[in-house]
């Protein structure tokens, strides 16, 4: 059966080169960068490679940069860090209403603890408005969390223009670049931002690490206490494989993401051009031009997207859906309720993200695969049927 | 995979979907807010479930919940269908995962709701076909033919054409007399005023 691979979101497939650099320190390189021995200062070297490659990729300074084990717990660093870091000065916090929840989650918890946690609005392509962003900053704001893209829309944010705003308001700005960074330019010199999110399977690297980005002179409460490592602010013996790996990641995404855009954009573009054509009542989720070079995302109205993912699975096809039903928790997106979609539009919710490595042929094969299931699951659905009598 | 084989066997192909125009009973529940919809129909002769269809929006379990309870229960009796549980179908299906398990409540559900539909129809058309036939009494035409000649009235105040006589409603009995006359049916003799 022919397959194809279109969840970026989920994860991006490990580059051989970086599966490659990972490899002795899964095995014979097995140090522990915090020995002084031979065998740990090996591991020692190569993490502070990996930072430097890091840093290259968003043009940043090395000690700028902290590992994780995860973009989500980049975020929680970032978020709860510089609250609680910043405490002092005030304690009024604002979340654009479409951040990973891992932002969002971690708005909550300092909730808990009295901070004052708002949510800025989006308009239907799920955007934040710099002006609103002005607006709603109060003296005892700290910090503003507006990310660089949403990876369940696609969505590109203002986020220069927000950072600029927030630094002339003094209030800190963190970014959530999960979905953007190593797929397109990032540097951190051009806009002032405070702190700035990345995980390693977004972009060719092994899951499980991320990194945090904090600017030079930025305060940070640590989350994890414990050793020295990552300068104290991240304690725990480091992933040193997997830190490698990004690494290697980040210096092979610094080489090649305009190859990569070259031939994704205009896979995209197709898919977004030719799905609505062949099927009625589809609707292009997030912006059409602002957004990730590697997203389609799409709600095929009156069906529901897990149906549509089981489906396409049996036809070899992976992709991703912000229905109700996909997740666990049984609740629709909260990406696509802020911007403004009913519950059973939401409930069509399908995202095609690529990847590099995919072909014409595969968008090909999904749009001769993909209508028929639409219309198998159109003639169960009570909604389409009413939908058809709406039209007589 | 997150769903039994038999649960992908029956989202894969599942049985009796669509609609019943001329349904004995119709029953709708969930609510895109839930995440599933489902519309059951049955039709019943002789008090058994001789056809069944369903219209599903919703995920994989819910495709696979709605195709199996329709097949538990086509040929059943009404109070067969009704012992019809959510257990009862998820078990069939080989296990449902654990945060799906509503979608099986929603199939029983959907059904059960059908046949309500069905029995509160049944029960109301009983009580209009009762009302009927007391309406249908009380307002048969009778049949009124002259007191005299006994040929056909067309109403009460008639001339009747048979015995050239003038005929009036007796304001005591109702039946027709001759004009001014004593009624033929009551004796009476007072004139309607």
């Amino acid at each position: 059966m022919r397959r194809a691979y279109l969840d970026h979101i989920a994860a991006t497939p490990v580059a051989p080169e970086v599966q490659k650099a990972m490899e002795p320190f899964l095995g014979v390189k097995f140090g522990n960068p915090q020995s002084l021995h031979f065998i740990g200062q090996e591991a020692r070297e190569a993490i502070e490679n990996a930072r430097e490659q890091v840093a290259s990729l968003i043009n940043s300074r090395p000690e700028e940069i902290i590992f994780t084990s995860s973009g989500s717990e980049a975020n929680n660093l970032a978020l709860k860090g510089l609250a609680l870091a910043y405490q002092k000065k005030g304690n009024h916090l604002l979340l654009s209403s479409t951040e990973h929840q891992s932002v969002l989650h971690s708005g909550k918890f300092l909730e808990k603890l009295g901070f004052e946690v708002e949510t800025l609005p989006v308009d239907s392509y799920g955007r934040v408005d710099p002006d609103e962003v002005r607006r709603a900053i109060k003296p005892q704001t700290i910090l503003v969390a507006v990310m660089m893209a949403n990876s369940e829309v696609g969505t590109i944010q203002a986020f220069k223009e927000i950072a600029f705003i927030c630094a002339e308001k003094e209030v800190l700005f963190h970014t959530d670049g999960v979905a953007y960074v190593g797929n397109l330019p990032v540097d951190v010199e051009s806009f002032p931002v405070s702190s700035l999110s990345l995980a390693g399977h977004q972009f060719y690297g092994p899951m499980g690490v991320g990194a945090l980005f904090v600017k030079k002179g930025t305060r940070l409460f640590p989350l994890v206490d414990g050793g020295i490592q990552e300068g104290g602010r991240r304690a725990g013996t480091e992933n040193v494989a997997g830190i490698v790996g990004l690494g290697r990641a980040a210096f092979l995404a610094k080489e090649k993401m305009k190859d990569w855009q070259k031939k994704i954009i205009p896979l995209r573009d197709q898919l977004i051009s030719e799905l609505p054509r062949q099927v009625e009542q589809v609707i292009l989720t997030g912006h059409p031009q602002d957004r990730l070079p590697y997203h389609a995302s799409f709600c095929i109205q009156f069906i529901e997207g897990e149906a549509m993912l089981l489906n396409l699975d049996l036809k070899g096809i992976a992709a991703s859906s912000g229905s109700a039903c996909t997740s666990r928790a049984l609740k629709a997106s909260h990406v696509l309720l802020a911007m403004g979609l009913d519950h059973a539009l939401a409930q069509g919710s399908i995202v095609f993200s690529l990847i590099n490595g995919n072909t014409k042929e595969d968008i090909d094969y999904l749009l001769e695969v993909f209508p028929p299931i639409i219309t198998r699951l159109r003639k169960m659905s009570p909604l389409y049927a009413q939908f058809k009598e709406g039209q007589k | 995979m997150i769903y039994s084989e038999k649960v992908m066997e029956h989202f894969q192909n599942p049985r009796n979907v669509g609609k019943i125009e001329d349904a004995d009973g119709v029953g709708e529940v969930g609510n895109p807010v839930c995440g599933d919809m489902m519309t059951f129909y049955i039709k019943v002769e002789n008090n058994r479930l001789v056809d069944i269809k369903f219209q599903t929006f919703g995920c994989g379990a819910a495709i696979a919940v709605s195709s199996m309870v329709s097949e538990i229960a086509m040929g059943k009796t009404i109070e067969e269908a009704l012992k019809i549980t959510n257990k009862m179908v998820a078990e069939e299906l080989g296990g449902l995962p654990k945060n799906k398990l509503h979608c099986s409540n929603l199939g029983a559900d959907a059904l059960h709701k059908a046949i309500e539909d069905y029995l509160q129809k049944q029960s109301q058309k009983e009580e209009d076909e009762k009302a009927e036939k007391t309406v249908s009494e009380k307002e048969k035409p009778r049949e009124i033919s002259c007191p005299y000649c006994e040929g056909p009235l067309k109403g009460l105040e008639e001339y009747c054409r048979a015995c050239q006589i003038e005929l009036e409603e007796c304001p005591e009995c109702g039946l027709p007399r001759k004009k001014g006359d004593k009624c033929p049916h009551c004796g009476a003799t007072r004139v309607r005023v």
